[in-house]
């Protein structure tokens, strides 16, 4: 049998050199394979309707009402309720989404294309804060948004991007790993570079500068603005690292509002499941932890890929997420170098001496010393449509390394 | 009847993290029923107003002004919750002194302490080993205080950290001292010119003490674990122990403390402290003491002799054997003692008892040691032939030298035998003239075998019938060695017997300022922090939470 330190290596490697460049933005039926019409695809790992939690359910119908299959939540539940809708997560589709990721066969997505490896991933359009369809909010303001995004903004990012080239989404990490970023839960540096790279590119693809200006104005005010672009080449990169026989490096986190899900490279397809749990945070005026619903969203590829939590130590103005001070945001990634193979040979920490940032989780190593990844999150309300109401830190649970831990001895015939 | 109160404050700048933190602590003031406080966007006022927070004063706040309210059970409460508000935001500053991180597993402390060449462990016995192979694996010394460590992980843990020339202290190391730190239990003592090796962890602490309290001071205090000198481990962390301090420029005098060794490890051990270059103070709790002194072996009667000794020869008060002696090859044949005097045997064997492996006589004390048949010798073998075995119908063998001379061919005819040991007894009463027939004996034994050594043991003055000085002529001329003093012919057997073992050179563990990385009880990690080592604390848990199963999956999965 191989050694797994080595095949983890090359698992590293692979995440490591991928290079994830901004291609362009087009529909998800022009590019995602195996779209479909009655296909919607979900955050985090495989779950039937009945399980569904609230925002997620929220995000299923607005996006029936987006497509026009329905007319309103009593036609989207019943559509559902026949069976005339399937689900599948954004994961099995080469696709990310932040929170319900819910994503559709009309839906502008970005496309991220890993140069060194060849393979792709894709992740929808940011929509800012506020009452959004990723925290399951439908209201008629909600779809009239997206139908902006989709018909407006999208086919202008769309030609900016391909006029500019394309972007190195690694590079401007990098980059905003130095300006506070820690690329998850803060994201303000990236969205400012992401939008300064775009916005003469769209000034001259739209000549409209009355479109220009909302488009530059909606992607300036949403410090979220790049996070989709930064989950898709998260995706790309550990993608590159999944597959490689006898690894135990995880290539996948995801939650789906109702279970943390798993996948490790050496182990194929399979999901490891628990449900997932309250995120421990900081709430909005007027919201508690009661109001929570439990942790969702693909975007903890970002700590997949040894970024968000893990490098908390680059982000000090959220440190009060992990409790409060700079040291404690450098506590969280030095727990974090304990259960990774790697140092990021591109993702550096200014605090930590330039240090690479902790890269590629070791299920051996979750499990023996009882450290589970930190993952930075926002928190959605349970309720469909009330939208966020606060972040924090969460942990995904330690039975999903066991039982890939079992499953690995298992597969292996240890 | 609740009571909205607000505040602006203009072009005040937060992030969202430190306002929501002020938020909470804003809530847990007494009467306080809800707070917001956001910087005044649209949509953060947009969040007050559906929260019941947002007033005529608070709509007239701009974008970039800092809004705080407060709804608290009256007026009073609601003011003096505003009234904090800059305390609060200033308690957030102090809460952040700083705890720093400590690591989870050892790979981790070693990126965190890099210096580090000691790992200190005191973790349940079940988990020690792997704790303490793990550290051996990254090329560190280790300082094993946990017990309950089996013999056979003890073993290999012992032959690793050798053939990687790092030393293992333990398990169940109470005690050392390295560069002036103390590690597990230890006292403060002035640090001096003498170095120790211990298998008891408070006999060293009582050496040490002892040591300071007389004026004198300690290099090093290693311990070994009170199993080392067992057969089973063959003394290897002592040995390892011994050979650092003999090559440690600034140890003068060796100190070695142990309970009883097993026999052939004792021999094993002086062999190498008589190779040590340097004064060895040996204190076997248990042991006679087969002299004062020899060569430069000080024998002590218990722990603070040993510890007087010590100061004694670190100040150069008694007199120093550097283990000067006779560097000849020692010879590797048997020793076959073949005494007239049955006291003289007792002295002799109880002499060579510590150096000599397997010995066997006819006036051993512990049975293991009585020879099987009084008439074949087995191994090294000291007799005592005026004993009834051999007596019977015959003259005592200091009136005739009949018997002793036959058992002397048989024992030079054995191509084994290396030396043999005779007594000479002078004095009225005594043969007139034993040279006279032990001499030819053993001329005709050394003209057949010519590397057959012989030692006479002459006792006797110079006023005795047999003329001492011809008696003891007569013997060297015949080829024997002869001493009229006992120790001296202890120091000459021991030589030949013995040799001085080559002390091999290798890396001592202290060569540089002690720096540690503590796993398991955290008061060490206290106490070498409290005495200036550079240290740093794992926050250590039973691998995979104490899970057998997933423990055992685990380890084969370490490739």
């Amino acid at each position: 049998m191989v050694s797994i330190d080595k095949a983890n290596q090359t698992a590293v490697e692979r995440m490591m050199g991928a290079r994830p460049i901004l291609k362009g933005v087009a529909p998800a039926r022009d590019v995602i394979p195996g779209m479909r019409p009655n296909l919607l695809l979900h955050a985090g790992p495989p779950i039937e309707w009945e399980r569904m939690s609230g925002p997620l359910r929220g995000a299923v119908i607005g996006a029936l009402i987006f497509e026009g299959l329905a007319k309103n939540e009593k036609e989207a539940e019943a559509l559902v309720g026949k069976g005339e809708v399937d689900f599948a997560p954004c994961h099995h589709h080469a696709t990310v989404g932040p929170m319900a990721g819910v994503t559709s066969f009309s839906m502008m997505v970005y496309i991220i294309e890993n140069e060194t490896h060849g393979n792709m991933a894709y992740s929808n359009l940011n929509e800012g804060y506020g009452k959004v369809l990723r925290y399951g909010a439908y209201s008629e303001e909600v779809i009239a948004k997206l139908k902006w995004m989709n018909d407006v903004m999208g086919p202008v990012l769309a030609k900016a991007i391909e006029a500019s080239g394309g972007m190195d989404i690694r590079a401007l990490l990098s980059e905003a790993l130095h300006m506070g970023d820690e690329g998850h839960n803060r994201n303000k540096a990236g969205s400012i570079l992401y939008t300064t790279k775009l916005a003469p590119w769209i000034t001259q693809t739209t000549g409209d500068s009355a479109v220009a200006g909302e488009i530059l104005k909606f992607l300036g005010e949403n410090a979220l603005s790049v996070l989709n672009p930064v989950m898709a080449a998260c995706k790309a990169m550990a993608d590159a690292a999944h597959g490689v026989e006898g690894s135990t490096m995880v290539s996948t986190m995801a939650r789906n509002g109702t279970d943390f899900g798993l996948r490790v490279s050496g182990l194929g397809d399979q999901w490891f499941t628990a449900p997932a749990e309250v995120p421990d945070g900081l709430y909005f005026p007027s919201y508690t932890s009661a109001d929570a619903n439990p942790d969702i969203g693909d975007s903890t590829i970002t700590e997949t890929a040894g970024i968000g939590a893990f490098a908390m130590a680059a982000a000090p103005a959220i440190v009060t997420f992990v409790s409060g001070t700079p040291q404690d945001a450098l506590n969280a990634t030095l727990e974090m170098y304990e259960i990774t193979t790697a140092e990021h040979s591109h993702f550096t920490i200014p605090q930590l001496e330039f240090r690479g940032s902790p890269t590629g989780i070791d299920i051996r190593k979750v499990v023996e010393l009882g450290i589970t990844p930190r993952v930075n999150t926002g928190i959605a309300h349970k309720d469909a449509g009330v939208g966020q109401v606060g972040a924090g830190l969460v942990r995904p649970p330690m039975k999903i390394f066991e039982d890939a831990v079992r499953a690995y001895a298992k597969q292996y015939n240890l | 009847m609740s009571v909205t109160k607000s505040e602006i404050r203009s072009g005040a700048y937060y992030d969202s993290v430190v306002l929501m933190q002020l938020q909470r602590n804003l809530l847990q003031l007494p009467g306080v029923e809800d707070a917001g406080v956001v910087m005044a966007t649209p949509a953060n006022l947009e969040l007050l107003a559906e929260s019941q927070l947002l007033q005529a004063e608070g709509k007239a706040a701009k974008p970039e002004d800092l809004l705080i309210v407060v709804k608290a059970v009256s007026a009073a409460k609601a003011e003096g919750a505003l009234a904090q508000v800059d305390e609060l935001l200033k308690r957030r500053s102090c809460a952040a002194a700083t705890s720093s991180f400590r690591p989870r597993s050892l790979a981790g402390a070693v990126k965190a302490l890099p210096d580090a060449d000691w790992v200190s462990i005191s973790v349940p016995g079940r988990y020690a080993a792997g704790v303490a192979r793990e550290a051996l694996e990254l090329g560190k010394h280790v300082f094993l205080y946990s017990d309950n460590v089996s013999v056979e992980d003890e073993i290999g843990l012992k032959q690793q950290a050798l053939q990687n020339s790092l030393l293992v202290m333990g398990p169940d190391c109470g005690t050392a001292i390295i560069n002036g730190i103390g590690l597990g239990f230890a006292n403060h003592v002035r640090q001096g010119p003498i170095g120790l090796v211990a298998a008891s962890g408070t006999g060293l602490q009582s050496v040490t003490s002892a040591i300071h309290n007389l004026g004198g001071g300690v290099s090093q205090a290693i311990g070994t674990g009170g199993r080392d000198l067992k057969e089973a481990i063959g003394a290897a962390s002592t040995l390892q122990g011994l050979t650092y301090l003999a090559a440690d420029v600034a140890t003068r005098v060796i100190v070695i403390v142990s309970k009883p060794p097993d026999a052939a490890v004792a021999s094993k051990l002086l062999a190498a402290a008589l190779g040590a270059g340097k004064p060895v103070v040996v204190c076997f709790l248990g042991f006679a003491a087969p002299a004062v002194r020899l060569h430069n072996l000080h024998f002590a009667s218990g722990l603070e002799h040993a510890a007087r000794i010590a100061v004694d020869l670190s100040q150069q008060r008694v007199a120093r054997d550097s283990g000067s002696h006779s560097k000849a090859k020692p010879i590797s044949g048997y020793l076959r003692g073949l005494f007239s005097g049955g006291t003289l045997a007792s002295e002799l064997f109880l002499g060579l008892n510590l150096f000599l492996s397997p010995l066997f006589s006819n006036v051993a004390i512990r049975s293991e040691q009585k020879v099987n048949d009084a008439h074949k010798s087995q191994a090294h073998t000291i007799l005592d032939l005026g004993e009834d075995e051999f007596t019977v119908g015959r003259l005592h063998p200091m009136m005739d030298n009949d018997l002793r001379i036959r058992r002397l061919k048989q024992e030079a005819a054995d191509p084994q035998v290396g030396l043999i040991l005779l007594d000479v007894v002078l004095g009225e009463g005594a043969h007139p003239d034993p040279a006279a027939e032990l001499a030819p004996a053993i001329a005709a034994a050394r003209k057949a075998r010519k590397e057959l050594e012989f030692v006479a043991l002459l006792v006797g003055t110079d006023e005795d019938p047999q003329d001492i000085q011809k008696q003891e002529e007569a013997l060297a001329k015949a080829g024997a060695t002869v001493y009229r003093d006992i120790t001296q012919t202890l120091e000459h057997v021991v030589g030949r017997l013995l040799g001085a073992a080559e002390v091999q050179k290798s890396p001592a563990p202290f060569a540089q300022p002690l720096a540690v990385i503590n796993v398991g009880v955290e008061s060490f990690y206290d106490s070498q922090s409290a005495q200036g080592a550079q240290t740093i604390h794992v926050d250590w848990r039973p691998p995979a939470s104490g899970d057998e199963d997933l423990m055992a999956l685990l380890s084969k999965m370490r490739t």
